[in-house]
């Protein structure tokens, strides 16, 4: 009792032991099972195998690196993932925009939390029920697509790298509409009246207003949209058909040569810390 | 806001395209699900039950689900623990890098998740040796306490710090304190976090290849296996529709959260 009581008093009067108290833990867990196993991983990309047993030989190379930058093939499928990342988070951001525009402003007040629930629903269906959905309906011939098109005279296009885009971009759409509906919700009205009192068309309005204020709201949506795809092999995998991207690499190589795979691994990751510290000003990091 | 008629439509259209993208594969499930046909080619050539009535007898799906049912339940706890004490931290004080760790807990989310699948398998199969159902739990909550953390900090932010200073200068302690004033504010947010967190845990598949030891299936891993599976596929169509009208519970329990608020 005169333990915790003296405890509580030293807590009360010590700012910096009540912030350490409150961090301790999840640090630990953050720094030292997710950090560490970062670090150790990546200390593995610059270490020999066995091509035999397939076993870690821990001697320093660069090796693993140089394949990665001087093969072509991995280059391509760096640009590859690159591209589809891309593709998936502007026509996410375009089908977004104007959603969460309509959900936020358009509609009334009642319905808003209607239209929150329809778009939140798909996230808690099952990602891979969602791919699988996809699948089917890509199906060449007898798929829901080929279907729908055939009496206009198309053809389903079958699995590849539309597939791929297409479903991923149906896999993380929510993940966009979500954080720009939170953003365009906070907006004051005062503002808009401003910018119309002023003569201002509603288009105009909404591309020097509405855009530049909820800026941050779509690049936190983008950072979803943007570090699944590019992380992703199941989907791929699903929809792809021969087509690949790095997942597909990573996972390839995981359990035959892990130091190679770690080193392709470390593509995604610095191409997203790059965009995470490029967008880290515009405050987007406090709307995820 | 005043719009042009032509903007008006532009909006409701995008906002029709958008949720039929959504919901129309999501129905189509649904339907193959009843679907005689084994392969599922559309249109549906006649309809029957006797593909859920066996589904419900599958001992590997019943496994599948217990286990995933137990894994995102004790995932969700430790985020809701760690999560809410580093957002307290985080949003109350201002400290020498508390930017820094703002980022550290972004990224579990924002590195794909096939990094962090592999960079835990290295370390869990070289030091402890081999996989379990542990090990999954340690990788689910490693991006649980993301999403925790998220919901509870932004509560922080929005509520202040004015409520929780007028009950201490009426003499509360920070006990009592947190117990009548801060966490009545942040139930809400714990809740959805958790709901959100619990989601995530029971979906994931990608973390989950690299962490599950052998045997240890979660239910989405059951699902990956089964998929090609040509004599399975009924079976998966129907867990896969299962989970698709199932997922209405949460969304029904976090609008009648948002409800409330908006009562008070």
């Amino acid at each position: 009792m005169t333990i915790t009581t003296s405890a509580r008093r030293y807590l009360h009067r010590n700012v910096r032991a009540r912030i350490s108290a409150l961090l301790a833990l999840p640090l630990f867990w953050l720094v030292v099972i997710y950090i560490g196993s970062l670090a150790a991983l990546f200390i593995t990309s610059i270490w020999k195998i066995d091509t035999f047993t397939s076993k870690v030989i821990r001697e320093f190379t660069l090796q693993n690196f140089i394949d990665v930058f001087t093969d072509r093939a991995y280059f391509n499928v760096t640009i590859r993932t690159l591209f589809v990342a891309i593709c998936v988070t502007l026509i996410c951001a375009t089908i977004a925009i104007p959603m969460a525009f309509f959900m936020a402003r358009i509609a009334r007040p009642r319905s808003r939390p209607i239209l929150i629930a329809l778009v939140i629903t798909p996230l808690w269906a099952s990602y891979l029920v969602k791919i699988y959905a996809w699948r089917t309906m890509f199906y060449p011939e007898t798929g829901f697509i080929n279907w729908l098109i055939s009496p206009l005279g198309g053809s389903s296009p079958g699995f590849g790298i539309l597939a791929v885009i297409i479903g991923l971009t149906y896999l993380w759409l929510p993940y966009m509409v979500l954080p720009i509906y939170a953003g365009m919700e906070k907006l004051p009205d005062s503002v808009i009246d401003a910018s119309s009192d002023l003569g201002a068309k509603s288009g105009r309005t909404f591309f020097n207003i509405i855009l530049p204020i909820t800026w941050p709201s779509i690049i936190a949506g983008s950072i979803f949209t943007f570090s699944l795809s590019m992380g992703d092999y199941i989907t791929v995998q699903i929809l792809g058909g021969t087509f690949q991207m790095l997942g597909n690499v990573v996972y390839q190589n995981f359990s035959l040569n892990l130091p190679f795979a770690s080193a392709v691994a470390l593509i995604p990751v610095i191409i997203m810390m790059v965009y995470l510290g490029s967008v880290r000003k515009t405050g987007a990091l406090d709307n995820l | 806001m005043k719009l042009s008629t032509p903007a008006k439509l532009f909006l409701w259209t995008v906002m029709g395209f958008g949720l039929a993208f959504i919901y129309v594969p999501l129905i189509l499930v649904v339907i193959n699900s009843f679907n005689t046909n084994t392969s599922f080619a559309w249109p549906p050539t006649g309809f029957t039950t006797s593909w859920w009535s066996k589904a419900a007898v599958n001992e590997g799906v019943r496994e599948a689900i217990g286990r995933s049912l137990f894994v995102a339940t004790i995932a969700t706890l430790i985020a809701l623990v760690l999560g809410s004490l580093a957002a307290a931290a985080i949003a109350r004080y201002k400290f020498f890098g508390r930017d820094a760790i703002s980022l550290l807990f972004v990224l579990p989310i924002a590195l794909p998740g096939i990094v962090t699948g592999i960079a835990l398998n290295n370390v869990f199969t070289n030091f402890l040796g081999e996989l379990t159902i542990f090990t999954i739990i340690v990788g689910h909550a490693t991006f649980c306490i993301v999403v925790v953390f998220n919901n509870v900090a932004a509560r922080y932010r929005r509520m202040g710090s004015t409520l929780e200073e007028a009950s201490m200068d009426l003499g509360a302690n920070r006990v009592t304190t947190f117990r009548l004033v801060t966490f009545p504010l942040l139930r809400n947010a714990l809740i959805a976090g958790g709901l959100l967190a619990f989601g995530l845990s029971f979906d994931e598949i990608i973390v989950t290849t690299f962490t599950a030891g052998a045997g240890q299936n979660t239910l989405p891993i059951w699902i990956f296996q089964n998929l090609f599976r040509p004599n399975q596929a009924p079976i998966v169509n129907v867990v896969a529709a299962a989970l698709v009208i199932i997922s209405i519970v949460p969304i029904y329990l976090s609008q009648r959260l948002t409800q409330e608020k908006s009562d008070k």
